[in-house]
């Protein structure tokens, strides 16, 4: 079929076209996050609290634990800003890797680009980031960390990682539908992954040796950018941005590319 | 006259070996035995067709005929192994009930994601909220999680989403008849009045009076080809001639 036709099908697959569909569709993406949130919070009394509440407790119970070993500087603050981004990540990916199994009783009935699903998934891990954010915020007073003016800067190290989940949930989320295997490996993987992130624990403590091996961690450069710039009033050098932004990049043209060669056969697998 | 659908050369083969496999286990052991990759099916052969602007066309066939994977195919969910599908105009799927539907939501709720996942605007939802209200019957029951929906009720809600905006196709498939007489009825008037807004309206139903009623084209096919493609009348008497009995 040549090109004139091929853009009248339907699923028609130009890059312009995928952007102009993705802004007809930005109100779906909009409202399944709502819905996810909605969903989420039913019939709970506390509702919405609970995004801040759990992260809240999760670090008393973790500085009730590690505080002692760890001599750290304000460690819950610490420990949180480390486990944001962790958790951004892993709910994100997790989310999306199973966004396409989970819709797809839509897939099947109804055309829509099936990237919003992922998609929609990660955008969702970004709003509980924020939630989290709260959370952090309250620590930061309560413990009097000390406040720079660089932590206007947080939105960057939250685009990077945003961009990072993506990628990676929009691989997993291909994977997944032909293998679904997976969903048990990654679990086991983002447990390993976070004792391998310094969320609980300082870099510094590590042996030299294991100063460049960590390099090597995705999200020990996100965690690390995200604490330099709420807690220590660094800012990141070109470099550690360059990082940064080149993995997020990386990842997201395999996912992309990974997820529209294989979409058109999901709907045979689901 | 205007091709609003052109089918060309349309073939759908389905891998079925290779279809059950969902781990990788499973995958490794079907690799050695090698039993992957055979048992090709093809569920479409060779569909060559037009709709024009305007039609009412009918679409008929035994169970497992291939016509819910044409009406896919069409709408966009399925490619096509082979050939392709041309649509020049904007379409409203309604290939299964409650389509989009999100059965822990409330029916309110669901009409706003419905519309959405239909690639509606949220402005043009609300303002056609109470007309969709209105025409499923539904008003006592908008705020109730649809889960405790009868499924004339869901069918109900679905029909009127789907047929609220006026799309320039909409494609029917055996939804009619789930609800009551007095539905069906209010449903054909309203398809009816879409043929005359000039939408093109596909329709699957095993109830040949049903297309004989609305229909102004029909194709018949089975195990996926096309046995015959005509007028209302001379398809529909062929088809009920030959009595269910395979070609």
């Amino acid at each position: 079929m040549n090109e004139s036709e091929r853009a009248l099908t339907v699923p028609s697959q130009g890059l312009k076209d995928y952007f102009e569909k993705f802004y007809r569709y930005r109100h779906l993406l909009k409202e399944l996050v709502s819905r996810d949130i909605k969903i989420k919070y039913r019939r709970s009394v506390l509702g919405i609290v609970w995004s801040v509440l759990n992260p809240l407790l999760m670090m008393l119970v973790i500085t009730a634990v590690f505080s002692r070993f760890m001599r750290t500087e304000n460690f819950a603050a610490f420990y949180l800003c480390g486990s944001l981004i962790y958790n951004f990540v892993s709910e994100g990916t997790n989310g999306a890797m199973n966004a396409i199994l989970i819709n797809a009783s839509l897939i099947k009935k109804v055309y829509v680009p099936k990237y919003i699903f992922p998609l929609e998934k990660v955008l969702f891990a970004l709003v509980n980031a924020l939630f989290y954010l709260i959370a952090v915020a309250i620590v930061f007073i309560i413990a009097k960390v000390p406040l720079h003016w660089t932590i206007v800067l947080f939105p960057i190290p939250l685009a990077y990682t945003f961009l990072f989940a993506l990628g990676l949930g929009l691989i997993l989320s291909t994977i997944n539908v032909f293998f679904r295997d997976m969903n048990h490996l990654y679990s086991v993987w983002l447990t390993a992954w976070m004792y391998l992130t310094p969320i609980i624990y300082p870099v510094d403590i590590l042996p030299e040796e294991v100063h460049k091996l960590i390099q090597l961690n995705p999200l020990y450069h996100y965690v690390t950018y995200f604490r330099d710039v709420m807690m220590y009033g660094r800012v990141p050098g070109l470099v550690e941005n360059l990082i940064c932004l080149g993995i997020a990049l990386i990842f997201l043209s395999i996912g992309l590319t990974v997820f529209k060669k294989y979409q058109d056969q999901f709907i045979l697998r689901v | 006259m205007e091709k609003m659908i052109e089918v060309r050369d349309v073939s759908m083969r389905f891998n079925m070996a290779s279809e059950v496999i969902s781990g990788l286990k499973e995958y490794v052991i079907k690799l050695a035995k090698r039993e992957l990759f055979f048992k090709e099916f093809y569920a479409l052969r060779d569909m060559t067709f037009d709709i024009h602007k305007g039609d009412v066309f009918g679409i008929v066939g035994l169970n497992g005929s291939g016509k819910s994977t044409l009406l896919k195919i069409i709408s966009g969910i399925l490619k096509p192994t082979t050939g392709f599908v041309r649509v020049g105009g904007s379409l409203s799927p309604l290939i299964e009930l409650g389509a989009g539907f999100d059965f822990e939501l409330t029916a309110r709720e669901n009409v706003m994601l419905n519309g959405l996942v239909l690639g509606y605007s949220k402005d043009l939802m609300l303002s056609k909220m109470d007309e969709i209200i209105e025409f499923a019957e539904l008003r006592e029951f908008m705020d109730v999680a649809i889960k405790n929906f009868s499924s004339g009720m869901i069918a109900r809600l679905a029909f009127a989403i789907a047929t609220a905006v006026t799309p320039e196709i909409l494609i029917v498939d055996e939804i009619l008849s789930v609800g009551d007489f007095l539905f069906q009825e209010k449903c054909e008037r309203r398809i009816n009045e879409m043929m005359k807004g000039d939408t093109t309206v596909i329709i699957v139903s095993h109830s040949i009076d049903q297309i004989e009623r609305l229909c102004n084209r029909v194709l018949w096919i089975d195990k996926g080809r096309m046995v015959r493609i005509g007028e209302t009348q001379e398809v529909c008497s062929a088809y009920k001639n030959f009595g269910g009995q395979p070609v």
